[in-house]
């Protein structure tokens, strides 16, 4: 168990959230994506705090959290304002700067 | 053993996170992602993070899905019905997405660490308890971001309930 | 009065012993020897922590419909074994051969995974509790932490049982589970960080040990003012939490048949029920642990004394649900967030200024 399982681990969810955010079109599954990056970058910074033996990263981590609890719920709140408006929840159809 | 139970949550997590990206039904979406959440934790509880894995659980798996879920059931958008509009996105992106992923898995697995210089060893952090030590980082060291936090948390709040309360028409 | 003091414990040792005594004939490296004896250990620990769990399910479902009975003037169950006692062990073999009902439209894995979901967590938390002195499962030093963390999963074992099922009654009644859960589950982190700052750790086993003057009655209920606020305050969201009246909306008959558990039979539904009682009784300890001094006391044997204090927070929330009739689903979300919240956050300010007063004169 070294470093680089966790290092790589950590890339491929980003790279399957990155995935997700590009590929699909549905709002709430792109947020899902963004979340997995994250988790990716907390996952990649617990493994260099725990090789390094910092407690920087697991900080760093909880500092993610909350930025990550605060995106999800505005995010959120702007796709139910979105859906209130315009009736639908595919971005492709958002594409207007007019609400 | 420490490696079974990595190659055992790893494959989880990755398979999990397949399936956020990959299910037509947003609900199966979150439930997938519940699982990588879960397994995710228990990577971390691997790397003797215990109380950053705990609040994984508590706050991904406990506060931030249930959120989605809660949209899921507001919106209820049904199955996705696949490409929109921009058909050509969708071969491109995926070429793009698996881009990203081939190349930050070379560039870190090439990557070569320092050697471990910090002071908190596990036997340290066990003894110690890595709460109190995280509790003193944040309170000495990261007292400035920890108290930015609660401001962008108190943000978040308005925004989100100036963004989705009822507009009373007058 | 030792030797029953330590029962259990002594147990533990004597079959530790026992089995070293076993494998030594084997004669493996000392290791192996150690590793294979820890994890028959363990093991046993938990195959008795578990028929323990389930025995103490039995007893509270006799116990709630006798009680149940006797508040509302009737007898109870009285047929099976004496005083109805073996009524529950009927009803569980009862459960086993019904037949297991899938609705045709359902989400046939998710309706599957969300009895094990409900139930598998609720088991998990138990190990962490104290349940008399030197008698823990495990000790984990952020043992607070993985009951709340451990609980927030159920939750969404309940929004699976709800959307799973193609209802629309278990739709209504999972998504009012999921909201009840996740708002009441606030209020009652709050009072546990109270609570966390008397005591300065997570660990159940420290707080446990912070409460043993006055002859094992110093008890954070007695710290004035902020123990008894915060038990209130907890065993009230506790009380919600586990979804039971005055706070059981997410299953209301009267409105939504049975909530999220409308479409489950046979033993799924079992779980359902096994998962309540498992939570009830595991809310009940953690206020034990918290609040009442867990296994501490006087004269008695700490295990004894641990489960009284359990029994006596079970009797009060029976005695709760057979009195008071159930909320409107509006003021259950306004009680959480603008009467229990506020008094909780008071609470922790007032936890954090009375600290050094309380150590000052004693009463913690």
């Amino acid at each position: 168990m070294t470093v680089n399982h966790f290092v790589i681990l950590s890339a491929l969810l980003f790279g399957i959230g990155a995935l997700g955010v590009l590929v699909r079109r549905n709002p709430l599954i792109m947020f899902m994506g963004i979340e997995l990056m994250l988790n990716a970058v907390n996952l990649a910074f617990v493994a260099f705090s725990r090789f390094l033996q910092s407690l920087d990263g697991q900080v760093f981590v909880f500092l993610v959290l909350t930025v990550a609890a605060a995106e999800v719920a505005v995010g959120l709140a702007i796709i139910v304002a979105l859906f209130r408006t315009r009736a639908t929840v595919d971005v492709d159809e958002v594409s207007g700067l007019k609400g | 053993m420490d490696l079974i139970v990595f190659y055992l949550f790893a494959t989880l997590a990755v398979i999990a996170a397949l399936g956020v990206v990959a299910l037509r039904n947003p609900v199966h979406a979150a439930l997938c992602l519940a699982v990588v959440f879960i397994s995710l934790a228990a990577l971390y509880v691997l790397l003797s993070a215990p109380f950053v894995a705990a609040a994984q659980v508590m706050i991904y798996a406990g506060a931030i899905l249930i959120l989605f879920v809660f949209v899921i059931m507001l919106l209820s958008p049904g199955v996705d019905q696949g490409a929109g509009a921009l058909k050509w996105q969708r071969p491109l992106a995926a070429v793009f997405g698996l881009a990203l992923a081939v190349e930050l898995i070379l560039v870190l697995a090439s990557a070569v660490l320092p050697a471990a210089r910090g002071q908190y060893t596990p036997e340290r952090l066990a003894q110690i308890g890595d709460v109190q030590a995280i509790g003193a980082l944040l309170f000495t060291d990261f007292l400035l971001p920890f108290e930015i936090t609660s401001l962008l948390l108190l943000v978040a709040m308005v925004g989100v309930i100036v963004l989705a309360k009822k507009r009373v028409r007058s | 009065m030792d030797l029953l003091n330590n029962l259990f414990v002594n147990l533990y040792d004597w079959l530790a012993g026992a089995l070293h005594a076993l494998a030594a004939g084997l004669n493996l490296v000392k290791d192996a020897e150690n590793a294979i004896v820890a994890a028959v250990m363990s093991l046993v620990v938990i195959v008795v922590l578990l028929l323990w769990l389930v025995l103490m399910v039995l007893v509270l479902i006799w116990l709630e419909r006798k009680n149940a009975a006797r508040i509302q003037d009737r007898v109870g169950p009285n047929r099976v074994g004496p005083f109805g006692l073996l009524q529950p062990v009927a009803d569980t073999i009862k459960m086993f051969i019904k037949e297991d009902i899938v609705p045709t439209n359902a989400d046939r894995l998710v309706h599957t995974l969300a009895p094990i979901v409900v139930a598998a967590p609720a088991v998990l938390a138990f190990a962490v509790i104290p349940w008399g002195k030197g008698m823990f499962p495990v000790d984990l030093n952020i043992g607070v932490l993985w009951v709340v963390a451990v609980g927030s999963i159920g939750t969404i074992g309940i929004f699976m049982a709800g959307y799973g099922s193609n209802n629309k009654y278990s739709l209504l009644g999972g998504m009012r589970a999921v909201a009840q859960m996740v708002s009441y589950e606030v209020p009652q982190v709050l009072t546990i960080v109270a609570i966390v700052l008397m005591t300065g750790s997570l660990s159940l086993n420290k707080i446990v040990d912070a409460q043993s003057g006055w002859g094992g009655m110093q008890w954070y209920i007695f710290a004035f003012p902020v123990g008894p606020i915060a038990f209130i305050v907890y065993y009230l969201s506790a009380l919600a939490e586990v979804n039971r009246t005055p706070f059981d909306i997410p299953e209301g008959e009267s409105e939504i048949v049975a909530g999220h558990h409308t479409e489950y039979s046979g033993m799924k539904w079992g779980l359902f029920y096994v998962g309540e009682y498992f939570n009830f009784f595991l809310v009940c300890t953690i206020a034990v642990t918290l609040f009442f001094g867990g296994w501490q006391g006087p004269l008695l044997p700490p295990y004894v004394w641990f489960l009284i204090k359990v029994y006596a927070l079970i009797l009060l929330g029976m005695w709760i649900r057979m009195t008071w009739p159930r909320f409107r689903v509006d003021q259950l979300m306004g009680f959480a967030w603008k009467t229990l919240v506020p008094i909780a956050l008071v609470n922790i300010i007032l936890a954090a200024l009375a600290t050094p007063i309380l150590k000052a004169i004693g009463l913690i």
